[in-house]
């Protein structure tokens, strides 16, 4: 038999689970989060609305097709969606150790090893999925040796986005392409592509870059982790924008703070939506797409002001996934139309966007 | 709502007789669209031929035709119901290609009828291969470049330039049938010549061989929304048939870019073709890069679909039927959870592995090699959450001695290499063989194209077995590794094995020692939903299978005694398939009625019995001893059925009982008292009933002092058979001392069994039901070849028309005394020979038959229903005598799949070869015999029949018949002795050589060869099976060039004096319940 060391899964509200090490071997905190998908783990880990949190994937293997190598530059990677792994562990029920796929340059362990990010395999994870979906997303921690090695910790008592964003402004795409300012709370390089593809000019800033004062086409707010809350510098520059009449598009975190700048409120979801099939509808249409999803906030549909309407619900709880102005260029989605890891079947959001430049 | 209110009847075409390649998937798919239709308030109309289906029975369709599939009797049940829509998507090749035929004679127009779902225009763009290439180059979207020939020279010319090798596909072919690689010239011309008998094209194409297969389930509504419901994943690399495949959902070595490259794809496919329902999009996918070819796209139902629809819980079929009335997926609800949408895509939190069943071993001179045709006769699919779990399940499910992928007898694979490079249908014996002998991943992978991943998961499960072996007693074994090998799907023997090796003498008191030191270890398996959203949101799914990686069940027990097990059949397989899922299903049903949860065990993803909504509980699992204990524990029920599944729970009968199991109905022991020849034999003579003479013997000196004693032909078989199992009838002493080495290496342990064969004897069976002994129901249906064909492949005539009225007096009295002395209560069948007046029994089984559902249906009383009231103890009354009385006759013919079992020889005997049936009615024998002949593909001759019959008896057999065809104007070609026979006896015929007589002209080949007949009887001489004789290879090019073909002088004459009476026009178009 491999021998490999025992590790435990403690959850604030006392609940063990026991498992074994295949990454990093240090204790980690954060909070518990599952995600349904069933490939993506390199984008999942690299995603920095992950930051400070757990990952447990339901689908039981995971490995499989080992890691990419690394590629591009910090800035923007060529495989991942950010220039580190985000969550603090990830768990799940059956890790391969031997890996299979002709990119691949090393084995997942071997990547949390380099990053110092624990694995555990060997966990009941449908039984903690569904101790989650009851009991709602908490705080978690895992341990090695002893059960105080580490301290619970509190993603969402903390400015994630600022922990996230990039510090200093940086430009993307051919220079006479139309310039649209992406304001980075935690980006998923995947936008920049997007966007970089689309023959834009983008200028990625900071999350509390005052881009009203530069000029631009249209603006992008990207996602981002944790509470939208930390974000008001944020809010108040989209804001301002809003009395303008720019195209201005947003994606998850970009929809909660748009809605604010709005005038809506959001609120936290008891376990949140981290998938690749999460139903939405355009709303008033029969248009529905399968989306990609990672995000524990969502906006308030009720508290959208009268200029404003939801563009995208959610059609398995009817939670908001998108709204826009009613005749200003102002629109967002909750979910993910860059995808990776995900279905891709929203690209056209950005073409969206783009025309109206 | 979005329905398209103008329907109110709805036509659905079934596929008929289960073949290899159109199996009882159709049977779910069907009966999941009559649900849908039913739902809303649609009338349904349904044919399909074939009887013993669960679509075709009371409360499904409200009307049933049981007639071909062909657009001729279609087109007169459209006339005569009036339907406003059809649905083709449900009944596979055979429903689709008739509904392409409709629409092309204007049929559909003609009378208004609605293709529901995907349009007829996108089936035929899909089913076209130049259209298909060309409607992808539209989209710029690859498929696999080739070029259409229509004659062999063509054909060749196109290979020259696309280098070999090169793959051979025919069009509009179910399953693959005609297609092949070819590695040079020869090759290429054999295979395109046969395929061309069936197909009026064939497509040449550059192989992709090594390449990996995956496929993917389209859903889309007529709004334009679309979804995958799943994607699955070869084991076997590209140029093994999907269906000859090992299939793993959803697929494993894909990265995120993978999936949504190929995912993407699909959906612009689906758009751009205009599928309304489902579809599957099929790729070559290169394991070095991100290129891709698109290989087919079947705008239906499929093998696929159901297995997609087992493995993630989302009800495909079901779906599409709704979408063909006009909704949108957002109308629809996920069955499962009841709250969320349908249009989403299943989250797997497990996973699936699918592998096929072949019964080649029941063929002789068949090619065993697997590749891109297919020849797999079934399939299971075993759920786990490590593939090492699921995969080792599922080897066990197959049913073909497998306990794993360790731990198995070893069998003898002379060169390794070449085993590896053209797989058999052994080949995960030799996958297994490579590793034992310290074959490297690597060099496997060289030598079989097998991903890596799937080939170090098997690598795991070998390391397992090493460390195990290890140990030598029972408590050695640390917990940690008993544990892990129990989460990568060690059975409690393989363990047991392992560690006794060779000195395990008594495996049954080892598999109890490993269990019960698990159990008192804590290691026991859990029970976990599928759900399909991997738990995000909560279910009431009673959808379950178990597992050794978990540490929680799902679902809470009662412990109220409340439920009733019902032991399903597992893998389809020849001799056992839909019959008993149409038992299981109405045991389930019963159950409920009377009250009592009902809780269905089974494995099998064609079956209606594993569609979660036929019962309270579904356990998607094995049934082996180990597992159904393992439910057993945990479910507590009131009482276990295993009386409806066939042979696999019958077996299990004895083990159950001593474990404490309630079976209910007839006891262990009465059952073990039927199954034991001596035990049974012994009863029957205690009771004075007459069997063929038989002796169990140990040596050849005994073997042939008895045949001395009884005389040539006997028949050869080890005892608890199922289906005739190496089984065979030796004419001479040669023939006996050849195959006893063959049945000597089947079973050691087994003495061989020798039975007097009573030639020209009529076989008879009963089918009944008795409680407490007493028979309360039955059915005595009449064979209409004589015996020495196995009754799963015979002919069979319900009531019986040319029985003696003593006869039937006898059988029914001999019947009564033995339901008796085994104090029966459910279900039994009794095969009997009659000779004058007089019988003899051969077999007796309690359980169900193969022909409950045929005559129950015939019948119009449900003998499961009976039966299962039986079981549960109520009182039943008998029928009344009236209902036995009927003024129509039943016939249920078997189909044959030889077409695709390369080589084979397709001649019936004492071991059966048949993959399907159907049922017809009429109002005379003959309506009713030409009914069910054209429902398994036999044609009325047009041309000319080519006579060929053995010997004397047969010749005079075939005389009448031969003498109408002749009346009839038919041209008969005849082989010599026939030939001569004929003209002694005023019927002119022409003279064709054998094939053993070169040089003569006309050679009977060629007359096949040239299409001038179109029926071919030939009937072997003797019951044995000479390889190379004449009569093999004019079967064989019969069969290879798609000439219908009779080898049982009874059942030609029956047929033949069917179509020389009678017109197809002149049968009467009647509804089931019109009889």
């Amino acid at each position: 038999m491999r021998q490999t060391k025992r590790a435990t899964l403690i959850l604030e509200d006392g609940t063990r689970f026991e498992g074994r090490s295949f990454g990093y071997e240090a204790p980690a905190a954060g909070e518990v989060v599952f995600n349904t998908a069933m490939t993506g783990y390199p984008e999942s880990l690299t995603d920095p609305s992950y930051e400070g949190q757990i990952l447990v994937t339901t689908f039981p293997l995971l490995g499989n097709y080992g890691v990419p190598p690394e590629g591009g530059s910090p800035d923007l990677s060529r495989h991942f969606e950010g220039d580190r792994i985000h969550c603090r562990a990830i768990i799940a029920q059956d890790y391969a150790w031997e890996h299979s796929h002709w990119l691949a340059d090393r084995t997942l362990a071997d990547w949390l090893v380099q990053q110092h990010i624990p694995g555990i395999y060997g966990i009941d994870t449908r039984a903690l999925t569904k101790h989650l979906r009851e009991s709602g997303s908490m705080l978690g921690k895992i341990v090695f040796e002893c059960d105080d090695e580490i301290d619970f910790y509190d993603p969402n008592a903390e400015n994630l986005i600022a922990k996230t964003s990039c510090t200093e402004v940086k430009e993307y795409g051919p220079e006479d392409g139309k310039r649209v300012v992406l304001v980075d709370c935690g980006i998923k390089h995947n936008i920049i592509r997007c966007l970089a593809a689309r023959g834009v000019r983008v200028i990625r800033v900071p999350w509390d870059y005052d881009f009203n004062t530069i000029p631009y086409d249209g603006l992008f707010i990207s996602n981002g982790p944790g509470n939208p809350d930390f974000a008001d510098k944020t809010v108040e520059h989209i804001r301002k924008a809003l009395a303008g009449n720019k195209p201005i598009c947003g994606i998850c975190m970009g929809n909660q703070l748009l809605a604010k700048a709005a005038g809506a409120s959001t609120y936290k979801l008891k376990y949140g939506h981290r998938s690749h099939n999460q139903p939405v509808r355009r709303t008033g249409a029969n248009s529905c797409y399968i989306t990609s999803q990672n995000h524990g906030f969502a906006v308030d549909s009720d508290t959208l002001p009268v200029d404003w309407e939801p563009l995208f619900i959610n059609m398995n709880d009817g939670t908001n996934e998108g709204i826009r102005h009613k005749s200003k260029p102002f629109f967002s989605a909750q979910f993910h139309p860059e995808a990776s890891s995900g279905p891709r079947d929203t690209e056209f959001f950005f073409d969206e966007f783009i025309n109206l430049l | 709502m979005n329905k398209d209110e103008s329907i109110k009847k709805v036509l659905l075409l079934g596929s008929g007789a289960l073949k290899i390649g159109e199996a009882g998937e159709f049977d779910y798919s069907g009966a999941q669209a009559l649900k849908a239709m039913k739902e809303e308030g649609i009338t349904t109309v349904l044919i399909n031929p074939n009887i013993a289906t669960v679509q075709t029975s009371d409360g499904f369709a409200d009307k049933i035709y049981f007639l071909p599939v062909t657009p001729d009797f279609v087109e007169r049940v459209i006339e005569k119901e009036r339907p406003d829509g059809i649905l083709l998507a449900f009944g596979g090749q055979t429903a689709l290609n008739c509904g392409v035929e409709l629409y092309r004679r204007g049929i559909l127009e003609r009378y208004g009828v609605k293709v529901l779902g995907t349009p007829v225009r996108a089936i035929i763009d899909t089913e076209d291969r130049e259209l298909f290439v060309e409607k992808l180059d539209q989209i710029d979207v690859k498929t696999i470049r080739s070029s259409a020939a229509s004659d062999v020279q063509a054909a060749l010319a196109i290979a020259e330039d696309l280098g070999y090798p090169v793959i051979v596909r025919a069009a509009y072919a179910l399953g693959g049938l005609g297609s092949g690689f070819c590695d040079n010239a020869d090759e290429l011309a054999a295979l395109v010549e046969k395929a061309l008998a069936f197909s009026p094209q064939v497509l040449i194409e550059k192989s992709l061989r090594g390449w990996k297969e995956v496929e993917y389930e389209v859903v889309r509504d007529r709004f334009d929304n679309c979804i995958t419901v799943c994607n699955m994943e070869n084991f076997d690399p590209l140029g093994i048939h999907t269906g000859e495949s090992i299939v793993v959902a959803p697929s494993q070595t894909l990265s995120n870019d993978d999936y949504h490259y190929l995912r993407s794809l699909a959906i612009k496919i689906i758009r751009h073709i205009g599928i309304v329902g489902e579809c599957n999009v099929q790729y070559a996918y290169d394991p070095q890069s991100m290129d891709y070819r698109v290989i087919e796209v079947n705008a239906r139902l499929s093998r696929s679909s159901a297995l997609a629809s087992k493995a993630t819980g989302y009800p495909l079929a079901f779906v599409a039927a709704k979408l063909g009335l006009g909704y949108g997926l957002f109308d629809l609800k996920n069955s499962v959870t009841q709250s969320t949408s349908a249009f989403f895509e299943p989250a797997l939190d497990y996973v699936v592995v699918k592998l096929p069943r072949w019964d080649l071993g029941k063929f002789h001179g068949v090619n065993r090699e697997i590749g891109s045709s297919m020849k797999s006769v079934g399939e299971v699919m075993a759920i786990g959450r490590t593939f090492e779990e699921a995969f080792q399940k599922g080897l066990r499910m197959i049913g073909q001695g497998m306990h794993g992928f360790v731990e198995n007898k070893e069998i003898n694979i002379p060169d390794l290499d070449h085993a590896l490079a053209s797989p058999t249908d052994k080949r995960v014996f030799a996958l297994a063989a490579a590793m034992t002998r310290g074959y490297s991943v690597d060099r496997i992978h060289e030598l079989t194209k097998i991903d890596r991943w799937f080939l170090y998961k098997l690598q795991n499960i070998m390391a397992t077995a090493r460390e195990l072996e290890a140990y030598s007693t029972v408590d050695e074994i640390p917990v940690d590794l008993l544990r892990q090998a129990k989460q990568q799907g060690f059975s409690d023997f393989q363990i047991a094995r392992s560690i006794f090796k060779d000195k395990m003498d008594d495996a049954e008191q080892a598999n109890l020692a490993v269990r019960a030191r698990r159990k008192a270890l804590g290691i026991v398996p859990v029970v976990k939903q599928i759900d399909t959203l991997a738990a995000e949101y909560p279910a009431m799914t009673n959808y379950l299978y178990l597992t050794y990686n978990g540490t929680e069940n799902d679902v809470d027990y009662l412990g109220d005694h409340r439920s009733i097990v019902v032991l399903g059949s597992g893998a389809y397989r020849i001799g056992s398939s839909v019959e008993f899922d149409w038992c299981s299903v109405n045991a389930l049903m019963t159950v409920r009625k009377q009250g009592w949860r009902a809780v269905m065990i089974n494995y099998n993803p064609e079956t209606v019995s594993t569609d979660y909504d036929a019962c309270d509980r579904l356990y998607f699992d094995e049934l082996t001893f180990e597992r159904v204990m393992d439910i057993m524990e945990l479910e507590q029920p009131h009482g276990t059925i295993l009386s409806v599944g066939g042979q696999i729970p019958n077996n299990l009968a004895t083990r159950l009982d001593a474990a404490g199991v309630n079976i209910l109905g007839t006891s262990a022991k009465s059952i073990d008292n039927a199954e034991d020849r001596h035990k049974f034999s012994a009863m029957l003579d205690r009771l004075g009933i007459d069997q063929p003479r038989w002796r169990e013997l140990t040596s050849m000196d005994d073997i042939h002092d008895f045949v001395a004693e009884v005389g040539y032909p006997v028949l050869v078989r080890p005892s608890y058979v199922l289906s005739g199992a190496a089984m065979n009838v030796c004419s001479n002493s040669d023939e006996l001392v050849r195959f006893l080495k063959l049945a000597a290496n089947v079973s050691k342990q087994h003495p061989v069994v020798v039975t007097e064969f009573i030639q020209d004897a009529k076989e008879i069976e009963m089918d009944a039901v008795a409680q407490n002994g007493e028979i309360k129901a039955y059915a005595i249906s009449e064979h209409i070849e004589y015996a020495g064909v196995h009754s799963g492949d015979a002919t069979i005539q319900f009531p019986p028309q040319k029985l003696y009225v003593e006869t039937m007096r006898r059988i029914k009295k001999v019947s009564s005394q033995i339901a008796k002395a085994l104090n029966i209560s459910g279900p039994f069948n009794i095969q009997y020979l009659a000779k004058d007046n007089d019988i003899k029994v051969i077999e007796c089984n309690l359980r169900a038959s193969r022909s409950f559902p045929f005559v129950s249906k015939v019948l119009k009383i449900n003998f499961i229903d009976l039966a299962t009231r039986v079981m549960l103890g109520m009182p039943v009354e008998k029928p009344a005598k009236s209902a036995f009385d009927l003024e129509y006759v039943g016939i249920k013919a078997s189909q044959f799949s030889f077409s695709r079992l390369q080589g084979a020889d397709p001649v019936l005997g004492v071991d059966m070869s048949s993959t399907g049936e159907v049922g017809c009615l009429g109002e005379m024998t003959s309506e009713a015999v030409l009914k069910s002949m054209l429902s398994v593909g036999q044609r009325i001759p047009s041309k000319g029949v080519l006579l060929s019959s053995g010997g004397a008896k047969h010749k005079a057999a075939l005389l009448d018949a031969a003498r109408m065809l002749d009346r009839r104007g038919f041209r008969i070609y005849a082989t010599e002795g026939t030939q001569r026979f004929l003209s002694d006896n005023g019927i002119a015929s022409t003279l064709v050589y054998k094939p053993s007589e070169p040089d003569m002209k006309p050679q009977a080949l060629d007359i096949l060869h040239s299409h001038d007949v179109d029926l071919v009887v030939n009937i072997p001489r003797d019951l044995s099976s000479a390889e190379l004789t004449n009569g093999y290879k004019i079967r064989r090019a019969a069969i290879d060039l798609n000439i219908p073909l009779l080898t049982n002088a009874r059942l030609a004459s029956a047929f033949i004096t069917a179509f020389t009476t009678l017109s197809p026009d002149s049968v009467e178009i009647k509804s089931w319940d019109e009889y």
